[in-house]
C-alpha cells in the first residue's frame, strides 16, 4: 500500500496545506495541483513579460519550507507547478535546494507547450476544431496566446523510475499527478485499463484539495468539524486498484461516502466514459463504502481504452472587461439597487461605444442563483438591510471599457440615496482570455522527461 | 406531497468552458428512484430558464445514488469571460436544490 496526499487544490490554495500533509502523518507522495484554465492565462501573461517566469512561484516557497521533511521522511513530490515554464521552475527549485545544502534529482515533464508549433500543425492539416462548437482554429488564430497539451501519467512514472525526488510537470491531466506514482509503484502498464482508471478515480477524489475531505461539502455541513484545521485528502492505494480516501488523524474536516461522492461528481461529463490521456474511467462502475471513521473505500473501478488523441487547451485574447460595485442600505435597498442599474444602463448606452456584454446583478438578492424561483418576494425585498449592485461590461475595445469605469463612482452622488461606493475606487480594466478546447493526435506530440 | 430537493439530496457544481455540471446525490439510497423519476433533464431546463440558454443532458450514476446534469451555455461564456459574481457556476448546485417535486417518499 502507498499513501498519496494532495496538498494543493488550485493555485491560491492554502500555503500551509502541503506542510501539514508532510508533518501530520505518514505519506509516500505529496501531489500539488496548481493549474486551471484561469491560471494558464495568468502564467502566459507573466512569461510574456519575463522569460524566466510562467510557472507557479508559490511552489518555490512550498519547496523551501517542506524540503528538509520531504528528504528526512523519504517523501516524493509531484506537482504541475511548471505551468508554461517547467525548466525555469526546476532552476528555482534547485537554487532553493542548494541554498539549504541539498543536492537532489529534480525531473521535469515538458513538451506540452505547443504555442510555437501551431502554424506548423495547422499547415499539416490539424485543424484544432473547437470541441464545443466545431469551428476551426483559423477563426481566432491571430488571437491565440498559448496552447497546452494535457499529458498523462506515464511521463511522471518514468521520471519517478529514473529516481526523481521531485517531479515538475507542465500541463497534464490533474488526476495524472496521482496515477503517476501508482504506475511507478505497482508496475501498471498501458492497457491495464481497469487499474489506470482506478488511479484516475482516486486522483479525481483528491485533486481538488480539501473539497475531497469535508470542505465545500453540503452534506450536513453544519456538523463538519474543525474546518479551520481541515485535513487535506490522502489516498491509500493498493496494487489491485482498490483504494481508500482518508486524511490524517486529528485533523478537521470529514471523509464520508457522501463527502467523497460530492467530489467524484464534480466536473464530470458523461460518467460512463470520463476520458483522460491514459484511459477512460467508468464512474458508474465502482462501489464506495465507509471503512471506519474518515475512511472511504473504493472498489471495482472499470476502465476503457485510451483514445488516440490528447486534449489541447488553447487560450486566446477575448477583449477587456471591468466590474464595479456600490452598496445600497435600507430602506428600499432592493429598489434603489434596481434603479441604480437602470441609470447605469442608460448612461452606458449613451457612451457611444460597442460592448459585447453589459451585466448587472444584485448581490444579496439573487445574484448567485439567478433563477426565477430565487427572486426575493416583495415582502422580503422590502426588508433587505442592504443590496450590492454589481455592474460590469466587456468589449473588444479597451477604450470603451476604460470609459465605462468612470461611470460607477458618480452614482454615489447622483443616484438613489443611502449608498456607499465600498471604498473601491474605479474598477480595474482587465484583459480577458477565453479558452478553445481541441484535440491533437497523440502521434504529433511527445512528452519530454528530463532528469 | 411537495418535497424540496434540499431535503432529500445534496449537490456540487463545477464548470467546463461554458457548460455547468451539477451532480445531484440522494441523501438516502431510497430517495434515488424518486430523483430519477422526477428530476428530468426537461424539468431542470425549465428550472434554470434564463440562466441555462442551451440544452440539458442527464446521466445516471446508480452506484453513487447520483444524477449528473450538464447545462450547456449556462455560464455567460465561461469562467474567464463571464461578468457574473459566480462565473464558474459554483452555486448552481444549491440553485438546483431549490426545486420542488411531487414525491411519495419511502419510509
Amino acid at each position: 500500500m502507498i499513501r498519496i496526499a494532495n496538498g494543493q487544490g488550485f493555485w491560491g490554495d492554502s500555503p500551509d496545506a502541503p506542510i501539514d500533509q508532510v508533518r501530520d502523518g505518514p505519506i509516500d507522495y505529496l501531489t500539488l495541483d496548481y493549474l486551471a484554465e484561469v491560471t494558464m492565462s495568468i502564467l502566459q501573461k507573466q512569461r510574456s513579460r519575463d522569460p524566466e517566469a510562467g510557472y507557479a512561484r508559490d511552489f518555490i516557497d512550498v519547496v523551501d519550507r517542506v524540503l528538509p521533511d520531504l528528504l528526512a521522511k523519504n517523501i516524493r513530490l509531484v506537482a504541475n507547478a511548471g505551468g508554461l515554464n517547467p525548466e525555469a521552475c526546476r532552476r528555482a527549485v534547485q537554487a532553493v535546494a542548494k541554498r539549504q545544502g541539498f543536492d537532489l534529482p529534480v525531473a521535469t515533464v515538458s513538451g506540452d507547450d505547443i504555442t510555437g508549433r501551431i502554424d506548423e500543425l495547422l499547415s499539416r492539416g490539424i485543424e484544432f476544431r473547437n470541441m464545443d462548437t466545431g469551428e476551426p482554429l483559423s477563426t481566432i488564430r491571430d488571437r491565440v496566446r498559448s496552447a497546452s497539451v494535457y499529458f498523462g501519467a506515464f511521463p511522471i512514472a518514468q521520471a519517478l523510475a529514473g529516481g526523481a525526488r521531485i517531479v515538475i510537470t507542465g500541463r497534464c491531466a490533474d488526476a495524472a499527478l496521482v496515477l503517476g506514482p501508482m504506475i511507478h509503484e505497482f508496475g501498471w502498464k498501458a492497457g491495464d485499463w481497469d487499474h489506470l482508471a482506478a488511479g484516475i478515480v482516486a486522483g479525481h477524489a483528491i485533486e481538488c484539495g480539501a473539497q475531497g475531505s469535508g470542505g465545500n461539502c453540503q452534506d450536513e455541513w453544519q456538523t463538519i468539524p474543525a474546518l479551520a484545521d481541515v485535513g487535506y485528502p490522502i489516498v491509500e492505494a493498493d496494487a489491485d486498484g482498490s483504494f481508500v480516501v482518508t486524511k490524517h488523524t486529528g485533523t478537521g474536516g470529514r471523509v464520508t461516502v457522501a463527502s467523497v461522492t460530492e467530489q467524484l461528481v464534480y466536473e464530470i461529463g458523461d460518467p460512463r466514459a470520463y476520458l483522460t490521456p491514459d484511459c477512460g474511467a467508468d464512474f458508474t462502475s465502482f462501489h464506495l463504502s465507509q471503512d471506519g471513521p474518515d475512511r472511504v473505500r473504493c472498489t471495482g473501478v472499470r476502465g476503457l481504452p485510451a483514445t488516440p488523441n490528447y486534449k489541447v487547451s488553447i487560450s486566446f485574447a477575448a477583449g477587456y472587461r471591468a466590474i464595479g460595485s456600490v452598496a445600497y442600505a435600507w430602506p428600499d435597498a432592493y429598489r434603489k439597487a434596481q434603479a441604480g442599474a437602470r441609470i447605469l444602463r442608460e448612461r452606458v448606452a449613451r457612451l457611444g461605444f460597442e460592448f459585447d456584454a453589459v451585466h448587472s446583478e444584485l448581490l444579496g438578492a439573487n445574484a448567485c442563483h439567478g433563477i426565477r424561483t430565487a427572486e426575493p418576494s416583495p415582502e422580503l425585498a422590502a426588508q433587505l438591510p442592504e443590496v450590492v449592485l454589481r455592474f460590469g461590461v466587456r468589449s473588444q475595445n479597451r477604450a470603451a471599457v476604460d470609459r465605462f469605469t468612470k461611470e460607477i463612482a458618480p452614482l454615489v452622488l447622483s443616484g438613489p440615496p443611502s449608498v456607499t461606493g465600498l471604498g473601491a475606487g474605479r474598477p480595474k480594466v482587465e484583459e480577458v482570455m477565453a479558452y478553445w478546447p481541441a484535440l491533437i493526435p497523440k502521434s504529433e506530440v511527445m512528452p519530454v522527461v528530463s532528469l | 406531497m411537495k418535497v424540496r430537493l434540499l431535503d432529500i439530496a445534496h449537490a456540487r457544481s463545477g464548470d467546463k468552458g461554458n457548460t455547468s455540471n451539477i451532480g445531484l446525490i440522494a441523501r438516502r439510497p431510497e430517495y434515488y428512484d424518486t430523483l430519477v423519476k422526477q428530476v428530468t433533464a426537461e424539468r431542470v431546463r425549465e428550472h434554470f430558464a434564463g440562466v441555462c440558454l442551451g440544452k440539458v443532458e442527464r446521466f445516471e450514476l446508480p452506484n453513487l445514488n447520483a444524477l449528473n446534469f450538464l447545462l450547456y451555455d449556462a455560464l455567460d461564456g465561461g469562467g474567464t469571460l463571464s461578468l457574473r459574481a459566480d462565473p464558474q457556476g459554483k452555486t448552481l448546485s444549491t440553485a438546483l436544490l431549490r426545486m420542488e417535486i411531487d414525491a411519495e417518499l419511502p419510509e
